[in-house]
């Protein structure tokens, strides 16, 4: 489960182990694991456009290193890129107006090509965007991952956001919905994740994508619920039963 | 170890994991039907539920859905769009050569782009369509070029020849391969091989003068057999299920049609 590998990297310990030292000279450059990674996106198609969230950390090992981190960005007018796993192998495309399935076409062949070099971007890269086409308006959502694995859907999470997100926008996502009705679906996905997923942090990003152009929203925070009776008093069953 | 090497153990772990989905193709007298289920998955999980492994190569000068971007370097302008399909499957009109590959999606899908793009090339300085045995040849050296490497894809093609008769060629992931009645390939091809063998009765190929292999069921029996093969298959096989993928090729061109699957 490539997955893994971005989320949690060598476990139990602080920090990643440091790197082998390079042989022949220190030329190659590779990924072997990942240093810095950032957690789930998660991205759905509804009526104007796409829209994509995540949230703003980023973990080196298990610490929570950096909590703004903005992991989701516009690709020339007509794309969002929203990536998880190492942050600094994200490959940004710069400015021209390519249309989101040829940026998704581009994208792919780069991840597919580093993959069979055995220098692999260790990411899972997900590409909205909306694009005139032969039939108007034409929304577009993609994922590519560190292998070369990509294909187009209405929804979209990565990372953990597989799943634990998915199940859900399986069952609630709808063609056409309202941006208000995304971004609901969206939070609670956001939610689950925020609860289930050690390495998201609360505070998230929802940027959206129509034909008008890209929207990258500031920061915000989701309300959690912690009140629950067996968190009240955690050192009641410290003696244990025997 | 180092963390690249355990990568690569992990790269090479995927690719032992088994072709993941199924496709099966039978050959008859005047007909040919490829099929192949649309689930993609990674692992425990499924990627998606709406996913084309079949690549039609006969007339990529008509490409649909996201096709339409990866040729866009090469056709100057799109000659149609067929309304009724919208998955990401390379389309087209005449047509008489499908590929159906299961595996590694990376690989199949770079499988795919090559091929069409040799026999764009093909058409171009030719000027005809490629046959589907001069196909299969391309294939099967496509695949052993990259012996070294190779395309983690298991194919099945199938058309129809240059007499109008179906044929249905099965490879493995290297290049070897041959021209059959009948073939499946794919996670699901050890629950459906056995049904096929029984039910198609291909004739020994040890016996003189040489009887052809394909069927004599008609094209409506053939359609109904791939959809019994499959609804059993997704029953035990957790890679395929979700939707089938039926593309039948005869004399009149190219037919698609889905039927839903078990989607656990």
């Amino acid at each position: 489960w490539q997955q893994a590998m971005g989320s949690h990297t060598a476990g139990g310990s602080q920090a990643p182990p440091p790197p082998p030292a390079a042989a022949g000279g220190g030329e190659t450059q590779r990924t072997q694991y990942p240093y810095v990674t950032g957690t789930s996106v998660i991205a759905l198609k509804y009526k104007d456009g796409v829209i994509m969230a995540c949230d703003t950390g980023a973990s080196y090992g298990s610490t929570l290193r950096y909590k703004s981190v903005e992991r989701i960005k516009a690709v020339g007018k007509h794309s969002l890129i929203g990536a998880s796993g190492d942050l600094s192998d994200h490959m940004w495309d710069d400015g021209n107006s390519l249309g989101p399935k040829e940026i998704h076409s581009y994208l792919t062949r780069v991840m597919y090509n580093r993959r069979n070099k055995f220098d692999p971007l260790w990411n899972s890269l997900v590409l909205g965007g909306v694009k005139k086409g032969p039939k108007g308006d034409e929304k577009y959502l993609g994922m590519v991952n560190m292998i070369g694995t990509h294909f187009e859907e209405n929804h979209i999470a990565t990372g953990f956001g597989n799943h634990l997100a998915i199940p859900i926008l399986r069952a609630e996502w709808h063609e056409d919905m309202t941006f208000e009705e995304a971004v609901k679906l969206v939070e609670k996905c956001l939610l689950v994740l925020l609860y289930r997923d050690r390495s998201s942090i609360n505070k998230f990003q929802i940027a959206k994508i129509t034909a008008e152009g890209s929207t990258i929203y500031p920061p915000y925070s989701l309300k959690t619920y912690w009140g629950f009776s067996h968190f009240e008093n955690p050192a009641q069953g410290a003696v244990g039963s025997w | 170890m180092s963390r690249l090497g355990d990568w690569v153990y992990r790269l090479q772990e995927q690719r032992r994991v088994g072709s993941l989905s199924t496709c099966v193709a039978i050959a008859g007298a005047d007909y040919c039907v490829v099929t192949a289920d649309t689930r993609l998955s990674v692992g425990y999980s499924i990627l998606t539920r709406d996913h084309s492994k079949i690549c039609d190569l006969s007339s990529p000068l008509l490409p649909v859905g996201d096709a339409t971007t990866l040729f866009s370097p090469y056709i100057d302008t799109i000659l149609s769009v067929s309304p009724k399909l919208n998955l990401c499957s390379y389309v087209c009109r005449a047509d008489k050569c499908v590929l159906a590959s299961s595996g590694f999606q990376g690989d199949i899908k770079a499988l795919h782009k090559n091929l069409a793009a040799r026999e764009l090339l093909y058409q171009h300085q030719h000027n005809k369509w490629m046959s589907c045995p001069s196909m299969a040849q391309l294939l099967s050296n496509t695949l052993y070029f990259k012996r070294s490497s190779p395309y983690y894809a298991i194919n099945v093609l199938g058309g129809l020849d240059s007499e109008g008769k179906g044929c249905v060629f099965t490879y493995d992931a290297v290049g070897s391969y041959e021209r059959t009645g009948y073939s499946a390939q794919g996670t699901g091809s050890s629950l459906i091989m056995p049904v096929l063998d029984n039910q198609l009765k291909s004739p020994s190929p040890l016996l003189l003068p040489a009887r052809d292999a394909v069927t004599r069921l008609s094209e409506s029996e053939a359609i109904d057999l791939v959809k019994d093969v499959f609804a059993s298959a997704t029953e035990r096989d957790i890679y395929t299920g979700d939707k089938l993928e039926i593309v039948v090729i005869n004399k009149a061109g190219t037919k698609l049609e889905y039927i839903d699957l078990r989607k656990d």
